[in-house]
């Protein structure tokens, strides 16, 4: 049977679609999608007099199902089977990869510049869309959902031109191929590279957005952009910091966020008392912190897998709850207010009070509450791409293969001469210490502290964004928490099916990548060829 | 092939014992430098214990474990040192009955962590190595000429940018020898490193570590049931059962010792008490 398709396919022009099973697979789709919209559109609850009342909506619901059968019939005619496998099976043979992915992109830009360039293009869908439902609220909420999906084309589409300028300017100023290319074969190289050196450009298309964000955004909503994207970025720096003991060391540490907590109260504590800079109380609340980093390493070194796990989330507690009753040291649940604001080189971004220039009146601008944000945003993306680079570089240092031995086998290493005390605790310490720094930024945006902020779901929720960017990638942690933070953020208006999005994507992405966005490990040191070492292989470490 | 002077690992009376479990009971011998000694004995005999108290993995519960390292005047108590010392001061590299290589780490990769303390000195304790220094790419580089030659040395140059868990199974035994060699021992312990193996694979195998004792100068202790290996490299072998030694000696002369014969095979009813009254038991 198998050997017939192949031969067929091989043969014949055009490959007859298969109605009947067409139709067949569309009936079973639409059967198993009135199943769940029944549930969840097709009842709902709402406020009456003398409680809750029910009203359905059957007639949206069935629509939805026979949408879902429609397409899934048109999908299996023309596109998995016949006429498209053909078009996909003839025009793109071995090696056009990239021309897929400049079709791609240039359908991305298209539609991009649609939605971007024509006033009301978005609205009048969502209209159409309603219209097609004919209900009041749906209006809205489809309304909201075309805008947003307008949004995210068009950061897809912003993201993708980057990439595309970034690799069309390297191919411009190499005029030298390398030596070591010439000798691959240039069929088999066209295919490599393209696809390849496209994802290559996507950590620099990325900087390169981040450096120039507050230009891209600017406009009413610049502030809030600027606000969602430093969240993001203190995100993806604690992110970093805990991949250096997860992803590296493979010491699972689910007490991550009493590092952040020791480091903002180190800086809201020195700066409120003494009057320190944040450019003094930095450092201090980075070394305090991996002192606490240290203090938990200690008791937890003979402990591997669940235990460490259990011990770590108490740890988290622990801190938490300190602060909470430590009422004449931190202020308990009150906690502590009026941690002082940047400033730029000693000016204030204050419109009146205090003394000395102020930042506005310095440069002859108008005053801006913005200036403020802009500034905060890029001291968190020079703190994070230092984080980056330090942990890039201690990676390919002898402390670092250290780190990922210890997460592949520890009796091996101690086999090798290895002190896995020192490692572990060098591990915790530098991973404590990049929280402790993530946490004075915190304390000094927010001008307010208090324990609150440092409960066991930020802990939950910077693992999630480790493990799901892919244990010990940087880029992955990146994505991750883009996505994670980033979404829940992008999705505010839909309340709350926010939630329900954030869990089938989490069930999506653990089923389609159970081990991360980013599996693959790139070798830290290379004799002749990097190759990159599947997931598969690569332990997890038993903590 | 076995030189005059004094023994390079001497096990004095070591006894270990797991709570009324006594694995090795009052074991005494000797390695000498430049010389191949082997362990045999059946399953259970308590082989892979000594292995463990030679190189800190267990605290032996009595007795006292002696290496003499060439470049050190006093001798290093072995019994008394942590199980990461042993390897990085006193130069006892192992290698591990079931393959402990890093798997999620390239071939190379795998040997640099073998080098990791003279690497990390010369990082400053990672300082140098953030800053990018000279000094430590030097080392680095260094540290990867070593690796190459023992790579080139055991045939796997060709692979050493692949993942270690991605070779073949006679490969990974070999790297595992080529890591612990990296670590620059004075004694190689090889725990079944035969295991395993195809018989052409095994024959390599003899001949790599009767190079490593000729050309390095290297003491090796091994511990192997194929005895194709054993008797065609061993200077000298000590055999154990029940955690005794019941043996020790020239491949020739445990070849022909009724009390090894006995443990190996049995003996015939008639002949338990002849046997035993010899062993002493």
């Amino acid at each position: 049977m198998a050997e017939g398709v192949v031969m067929a396919t091989g043969a014949r022009s055009i490959e007859a679609p298969d109605v009947g099973e067409a139709l067949k697979q569309a009936i079973i789709a639409s059967g198993i999608a009135l199943i769940l919209f029944i549930a969840i559109v097709g009842i709902k609850t709402e406020n009456a007099q003398g409680g809750l009342a029910l009203i359905y909506r059957f007639g949206a619901a069935f629509s939805l199902a026979a949408t879902v059968g429609v397409v899934r019939f048109l999908f299996d005619l023309f596109v998995w089977r016949g006429l498209g496998r053909e078009i996909m099976q003839r025009w793109l043979p071995a090696g056009t990869l990239g021309t897929v992915m400049t079709a791609l992109v240039i359908a991305a830009y298209l539609l991009g510049a649609y939605y971007f360039i024509v006033p009301g293009s978005r609205l009048a869908l969502a209209e159409t869309l309603s219209d097609i439902f004919g209900d009041n609220e749906w209006r809205s909420r489809s309304r909201i959902f075309v805008e947003l999906t307008g949004q995210l084309v068009i950061a897809v589409f912003i993201v993708l031109s980057a990439m595309g300028i970034i690799m069309a300017l390297r191919r411009l100023f190499s005029a030298a191929i390398p030596a070591s290319r010439e000798a691959v074969p240039p069929a088999a190289r066209a295919e490599k590279t393209t696809l390849a050196e496209f994802g290559q450009q996507f950590a620099p298309a990325l900087l390169v957005i981040a450096v120039i964000l507050p230009v891209l955004v600017a406009g009413p909503q610049q502030r809030y952009a600027l606000d969602t994207a430093i969240q993001i970025l203190t995100y993806i720096m604690l992110g970093w910091g805990l991949n250096i003991v997860v992803g590296l060391a493979g010491l699972l540490d689910l007490g991550y966020v009493a590092f952040y907590a020791v480091g903002a109260y180190s800086y809201a504590l020195l700066s409120t008392s003494f009057g320190w800079s944040f450019w003094i109380c930095l450092p201090l609340a980075g070394i305090l912190a991996a002192f606490w980093g240290i203090m938990l390493g200690f008791p937890v070194l003979r402990l591997r897998g669940d235990y460490l796990a259990i011990v770590t989330l108490a740890f988290g507690e622990m801190i938490r709850i300190l602060l909470l009753n430590w009422q004449s040291l931190t202020n308990g649940p009150n906690g502590i207010s009026q941690i002082p604001k940047p400033s730029f080189f000693g000016l204030s971004f204050d419109r009146f009070g205090g003394s000395g220039t102020k930042f506005h009146e310095f440069f002859g601008l108008q005053y801006d509450a913005v200036y403020r944000i802009i500034f905060l945003y890029y001291i968190i993306l020079a703190l994070a791409l230092m984080v980056n680079f330090a942990s890039q570089r201690l990676r390919r240092l002898p402390i670092g293969r250290a780190w990922e031995a210890l997460r592949e086998d520890e009796i091996a290493c101690r086999s090798l001469g290895i002190n896995t005390v020192t490692t572990k605790l060098t591990a915790f310490a530098i991973g404590a210490m990049f929280g402790g720094f993530a946490g004075s930024f915190f304390a000094m945006r927010q001008g307010f502290i208090s324990p609150e902020s440092f409960t066991f779901h930020e802990s939950a929720l910077i693992l999630a964004i480790v493990v799901l960017g892919g244990l010990g990638s940087q880029i992955g942690v990146v994505v991750a928490a883009v996505a994670l933070i980033g979404s829940s953020e992008f999705f505010r208006d839909l309340e709350d099916y926010r939630m329900l999005i954030f869990g089938a994507s989490m069930v999506v992405i653990m089923v389609w990548r159970p081990r991360g966005l980013v599996s693959g490990r790139a070798p830290t040191v290379v004799l002749k060829e990097h190759k990159v070492i599947s997931g598969g292989l690569v332990k997890e470490g038993a903590g | 092939m076995s030189e005059a002077g004094p023994p390079i690992l001497q096990v004095d009376h070591v006894t270990m014992r797991f709570g009324g479990l006594v694995a090795v009971d009052d074991l005494s011998f000797a390695a000498k430098p430049r010389e191949i000694t082997a362990i045999i004995g059946p399953n259970g005999a308590g082989k892979t214990t000594v292995f463990n108290c030679i190189t800190g993995f267990y605290k032996p519960t009595e007795g006292m474990i002696q290496l003499r390292h060439p470049a050190h005047p006093e001798p290093f108590l072995l019994e008394r040192m942590e199980d990461h010392e042993i390897a990085a001061r006193a130069g006892v590299a192992r290698t591990f009955q079931n393959i402990r290589l890093f798997s999620g780490m390239t071939v190379l990769e795998n040997l640099l962590v073998a080098q990791h303390g003279p690497l990390n000195e010369a990082s400053f304790f990672s300082f140098a190595g953030l800053l990018g220094l000279k000094r430590y790419r030097k080392a680095e580089a260094e540290a990867v000429d070593f690796a190459s030659y023992w790579l080139e040395k055991l045939g796997l140059i060709d692979r050493a940018d692949d993942a270690a868990g991605d070779l073949a199974y006679g490969d990974q035994r070999r790297l595992e020898i080529a890591r612990s060699m990296c670590t620059r021992p004075v004694i190689l312990c090889l725990d079944e490193p035969a295991a395993g193996l195809n018989p052409r694979e095994s024959a390599g195998l003899n001949d790599t570590l009767r190079w490593i004792r000729d050309e390095h100068g290297l003491a090796i202790l091994l511990i192997e049931h194929d005895m194709g290996v054993v008797m065609g490299i061993s200077d000298h072998i000590v055999v154990l059962d029940y955690g005794r030694k019941i043996a020790d000696g020239a491949p020739e002369f445990i070849r022909n010792d009724p009390t090894v014969i006995a443990a190996y095979l049995g003996v015939a009813e008639d002949e338990v008490e002849l046997v035993e009254a010899e062993v002493g038991r």
